[in-house]
Order: structure tokens, then sequence, then C-alpha cells
């Protein structure tokens, strides 16, 4: 039905009354997510669009339940907040802020795994399982619930690929992003294992870019399993040694490389589209050959 | 943002690892200077790239005397493309072995990684793998002596020399945990009369802690126009055709410049506007995209946080107040996309709503401007 997140989940706004933790506040309501609480050290006791503030991810939990939270904190107290929610006991860790100092990262996803919480992010869009809960800053009318699953490294580009599966009217199941930095909780690889074992999730798109190697190690998971799979990727023309906006997004010393991950996924069986607007039919396609 | 060689030195030996006896000089009387004090020195140009040997970056002097020729020569060059201003004057060591150490992020295990080998000096991509020595670091604990010595067996190395590994692999993970760097390497690490110490150093520091790294020297990287852009807090990279490209996230941009490639096209520019921008950083995104001097600009929004309204309202303002005078292909769907296409085509602008169509009308209006 949907992988991460559905309509149990209760989500928590860290962070909610910034800018930024007001204005998705107010989009996820409106989308209908049950966000239950907000937390900003030293508001508690506020409330942001009806919804009430904690000082701590501690209160909000024990009075509300909540069981995800979404990280709209400033880069150098992400780490922190992200610890917070994690000591608390929440499981599902949305970190949305960008520019987190690397090193936090590398701290942030070793406790994570030590207590077997899911961090998604950092310096993502966040996910959504359309019709049921949206966690992140995407916009809210390009989504339609239906068997295709994506993953993706880059928020607007799969935006540009979601909205043209909806209006193909090929829906989806859950739209994760993984983040844009060199260090995030979540890789292909675990998200392409979640969505084999989803019932309802049938066919997989991954949205993928030039540096690190989380396409080629998707392609080795994507051999093992049956699973019809659509790849988009970007930074075909990027020149090497040039990080393209995203920590992650760069050539260095030959690795990386775009030809490389259209080569490794190419050889797995999956349909790599040269184009954006080629992958709802690749995915039909894709579709119809499996069935 | 990368250290210079002499920085990284001076880091490591504030750590305690040995480096070679020397001084950074900018003037050839200097490493004269210099030189009288050591001996019989290298003379190194100090440039943020690989490869220096090879280039013709390094001189090596028995005298004062040649070691001002050497850097007279050096100083003022172009080496690899970059301006050398300053030279790093140390001992000549005798070179008993070249080894290699670097520590650096495993993006994949999401943990550090200590890489060595005992085939050092050369790059570390042309060290076959059986060659390589890998071990993952607990980023909360840091590297035990313990694993230094395992490294150090692992290596085959053994007496004193193993016991100077040991130490100094621990004393390279501190330098790369205290100054939050993305990559620390020592290439060659010399084995010189039976001591350890590090020929060359690379100290690449992650630019996002740099706000809590105020000890470090600060490095300027990049062309003048990408510091002056990236001061204004936008992603921009410069390339080297004459599309000037805008696009509201990385990926999406990234995409837009290969669209343009595949079309025979070149863009001049890499620029991320940013999802959700408004009137005003849009429009000094725009204001940037003049700069590159481009022969057309195509704008490429996806409307999602950021709304179509705003993009079209700040082209506009660009347009009255500072002129655009070369055509502009914008392609604009999403959140407004209606209100935006009015305000556009009411100050004489064409909207596209299809990116293929767009891309191919800025490649077209790029060839037109180039034969005219």
């Amino acid at each position: 039905m949907a992988i991460l997140i559905n309509e149990k989940t209760k989500v928590l706004v860290q962070g909610i009354t910034g800018n930024q933790g007001r204005f998705h506040t107010e989009q996820m309501l409106a989308y209908g997510s049950r966000v239950v609480a907000g937390c900003s050290p030293g508001k508690g006791g506020e409330q942001v669009h009806g919804i009430p503030v904690y000082n701590t991810v501690e209160e909000a939990v024990s009075s509300h339940g909540a069981n995800a939270s979404v990280l709209f904190v400033p880069a150098p107290f992400a780490m922190d907040a992200a610890m917070e929610s994690m000591a608390a006991g929440i499981k599902t860790v949305v970190v949305i802020s960008e520019h987190l100092p690397l090193h936090d990262e590398l701290k942030l996803m070793k406790h994570a795994q030590e207590c077997g919480a899911t961090v998604v992010g950092p310096n993502t869009f966040g996910l959504i399982s359309p019709g049921r809960c949206k966690m992140g800053i995407m916009p809210n009318a390009i989504y339609k619930s239906g068997p295709v699953g994506i993953a993706a490294r880059s928020g607007t580009l799969s935006y540009e690929v979601a909205d043209s599966l909806t209006q193909a009217d090929l829906g989806q199941s859950t739209v994760v992003g993984l983040g844009g930095d060199r260090v995030v909780g979540l890789s292909f690889v675990d998200v392409i294992r979640l969505f084999a074992n989803d019932d309802h999730t049938e066919a997989l798109v991954l949205v993928g870019e030039i540096g690190g190697s989380a396409e080629e190690e998707a392609a080795e998971y994507l051999k093992t399993i049956d699973l019809p799979t659509v790849a988009y990727l970007a930074g075909k023309s990027a020149p090497p040694g040039k990080r393209m906006g995203h920590a992650g997004a760069i050539i260095e010393r030959g690795r990386g490389t775009f030809e490389g991950k259209v080569k490794a996924l190419s050889q797995a069986g999956c349909l790599v589209a040269e184009f954006p607007w080629e992958v709802p039919q690749l995915v039909a396609q894709a579709l119809k050959k499996s069935k | 943002m990368k250290l210079y060689e002499y920085m990284a030195k001076e880091v490591m030996a504030g750590q305690g690892i040995p480096v070679p006896r020397g001084r950074v000089a900018t003037t050839p009387e200097e490493a004269a200077e210099i030189a009288s004090g050591i001996g019989e020195v290298a003379i190194k140009s100090q440039i943020l790239s690989g490869g220096r040997g090879k280039a013709g970056g390094i001189a090596f002097a028995a005298t004062p005397d040649e070691a001002r020729t050497a850097a007279k020569r050096l100083l003022g060059a172009e080496i690899r493309g970059l301006k050398v201003e300053r030279v790093l004057v140390e001992e000549k060591l005798q070179i008993d072995h070249e080894l290699y150490v670097s520590i650096t992020v495993d993006s994949a295990a999401r943990l550090p990684l200590v890489m060595a080998s005992m085939h050092g000096g050369i790059n570390i991509e042309e060290v076959p793998e059986k060659h390589i020595i890998k071990q993952h670091v607990d980023p909360v604990w840091g590297l035990y002596p313990y694993e230094g010595r395992q490294l150090a067996q692992r290596l085959g190395l053994g007496g004193s020399v193993a016991k100077q590994f040991a130490a100094l692999v621990v004393k390279l993970y501190r330098v790369f945990a205290d100054n939050e760097a993305e990559l620390v390497e020592i290439n060659p690490l010399v084995v010189s009369e039976g001591r350890l110490l590090a020929a060359d150093g690379r100290l690449n520091v992650d630019d996002e802690a740099l706000f809590r790294q105020s000890q470090l020297p600060v490095v300027e990287e990049g062309s003048a126009l990408e510091r002056d852009i990236k001061e204004l807090g936008l992603s921009f990279v410069q390339l080297d055709g004459d599309i000037a490209v805008m696009a509201n996230g990385a990926g999406i941009t990234m995409a837009t410049l290969d669209i343009i490639s595949a079309y025979g096209g070149s863009p001049a520019n890499f620029l991320d506007a940013g999802g959700g921008a408004s009137v005003e950083p849009t429009a000094k995104a725009i204001e940037v995209l003049l700069r590159t001097e481009p022969s057309v600009i195509l704008i490429n929004i996806f409307g999602g946080i950021t709304r179509c309204d705003d993009v079209a309202t700040a082209l506009v303002q660009v347009k009255k107040t500072r002129g655009i005078p070369v055509p502009v292909v914008i392609r604009l769907v999403g959140t407004n996309e209606e209100a935006g296409v009015r305000i556009l085509q009411e100050n004489g602008f064409e909207a596209y709503s299809s990116l293929d169509e767009a891309a191919k009308k800025a490649v077209e209006l790029s060839r037109a401007g180039g034969e005219g």
C-alpha cells in the first residue's frame, strides 16, 4: 500500500515556529497528513495552525504519540534535533534541512543505525504516500495514488517525473527523496528493498544523478529481485570535479560518472530514459512486459 | 575548501605528524634565504591541483643561488592552468620508500575510510585494488591505537617504521575529525633513513563546517565570477558555452544542461535558483545570468513551492530596471502558471509549457546568434 509512512503516521514537526516550519505545516495539513504536534525549544505552549507546540520532543511524543518527525531546523542545530527525536523513541526522522556539516551526518547515521531508526535525508524534499500522508516540501497537487514507487536524489526533478506519471494516469505508491548530500540515511538499495516487499508497488522509478555509487549498488541489487524499473539520471553533461548544486553530485577521481551508472543500470535490465519526459512511456512499457 | 600543501602540512605538524623542514616563500629572495638555512631543497609550486611534478611545478636546488633561480622560474608561472603565487621550500629527502595513506568518507557505508598502500608516490587510482588496505572508522569514537597497529601490520611494516605508522595514522584521523575534513591525504608518505615523514599533504575541509572551523586559513577557489556569485548565496558553476541557464533545484538544473547538450547546444553555466525562491532572489539570480554574457537565456521552472507568477514578475522587473539584451526562452509550469504566463505575455515574453520545445528553441536561437 505504501512504504515508510501512511494514513496512520502521527507526524511531529521540529522547528514548527520558523518560516519554513509554519508554511509547510500548513501545506502538510492541507494535504491531510496527521500532524499531531510541533517542537520548538522555548516556544512551548504556543500553537501553529492549531497544532500544539512543545519545548521538547519527549513531551510531544508522550502527549500525542507522535511516531515520525520532520525537521525544519537550521543546519547547525539539525543534528541535535534529530538526536532528540531518536532519544524520544521516534523511528522515522525526515531531515529537510540542508547544509548539514558532513561530520554531523556521519555521527547521526551511526547513531540511527544503533537505535534502529530510519533517517530520510538530510537535504531531502521528504516523502509522500499519495492520498495518505506527506512529510516534506513537495507540491500537493502533482501526485496520485497508484502502483509506481519513486526514489529520487533530487526534489524538483522528481516533481517533474511524478507530474508526468500522474498526467499519464500512472499513480505512485510512495515517493522518497533520498537527499542531495554525500552521506544520507537511505540509499537506493534501502528504498528498493522496501518497495520490493510492498504488495502494491508494481514498478519502480529511480531519479539519480552523477556522483557516488548509489546507482551502481542499486543495479547490483535489482539483479536479485523481480521489479520492473525505469531510471532517469541527471548530470550527463557535467564537467568532472565540479559540484553541481548537491554536495554529492560530483565526479571525483573518475568515479560517479554518468556513463558508469547508465551501464550498470542497463545491465541490470533497467530501462534508462534519455529525457525526463520519456519516463511514463517506459514505465508503461515495463509494466506491460512484466504482466 | 581545499588547503594548499603548506597549510595542510602546518595543520598536520600541529597534530604531531612529522613533515620535512621548510617554509613558504613568495619571492625568489625569500626562497634563497630559506634554502640557506636548510641545504639541499625541493621547491614546490603551491597550487590546488595534483600532478605538479609531471607539469614541471617542482624543482630541486643544491645551493641558495639555485633555489633563487628555480623560485624565479616558478613564481608567477602557470602550472596546470593555475598561477603560482607561492612556493614551498623544504629539505630534499632521501627517499627509501614511498607509502600512501588517506582518510575520506565512504558514502555507501556512511563511515570514514582509511586507505593505505605500500605503493605511494603515484595517483591512488592507478594502484591496483589488491595493493590498497582499507579500514572503516567509527565516527563517534575515532581511530583507536590498536587499529593503527593493525593497519601497519596489514601493510607488512615492521620494527620502528610500523610503530611510527601506527602513531601517525591515529594523528591523521585527529586531523580529519578536528578540522571536519572531506579528505586528508599524505602521498607520498616517505621512509627516509628510518624516519616516516609526510612529503606531501592534502586537506580538503567540508564547506558546511567552515562556520565553526575558524582556526583554519581561508582559501578562495573558482573564477572571480563564481566567487562573486557564491557570496550572493547562489549555487553557481561557470561553464564554457553561450546558453545561460537557470532552473529551480539542483537536479532539474543539471537535467536542463543535459537536454541543451543533447540538442547540440552549449550551456554557459549551472545556476540553481533554489526551490521556493520569491521575487527578489529570483531577480538577483536572473541578473547573475547576464554576467555570463550569453547569447540566449533559458529559464526552466517547474513551480511547486516556487510560484510561476513570482518568477515572471522577477523577469519583468529585471527587464525594466536594467534591460535584457539577449533573447529569453522561459518554460513555466506549475503553481500559479496562468498568472505567470499572463504577466510574461503582457511584457513581450513567450512562455513554453514543454521543456523539450523550450530547450530546442534556446539552442536554435544560440545558433542564430552565433552566426549573426
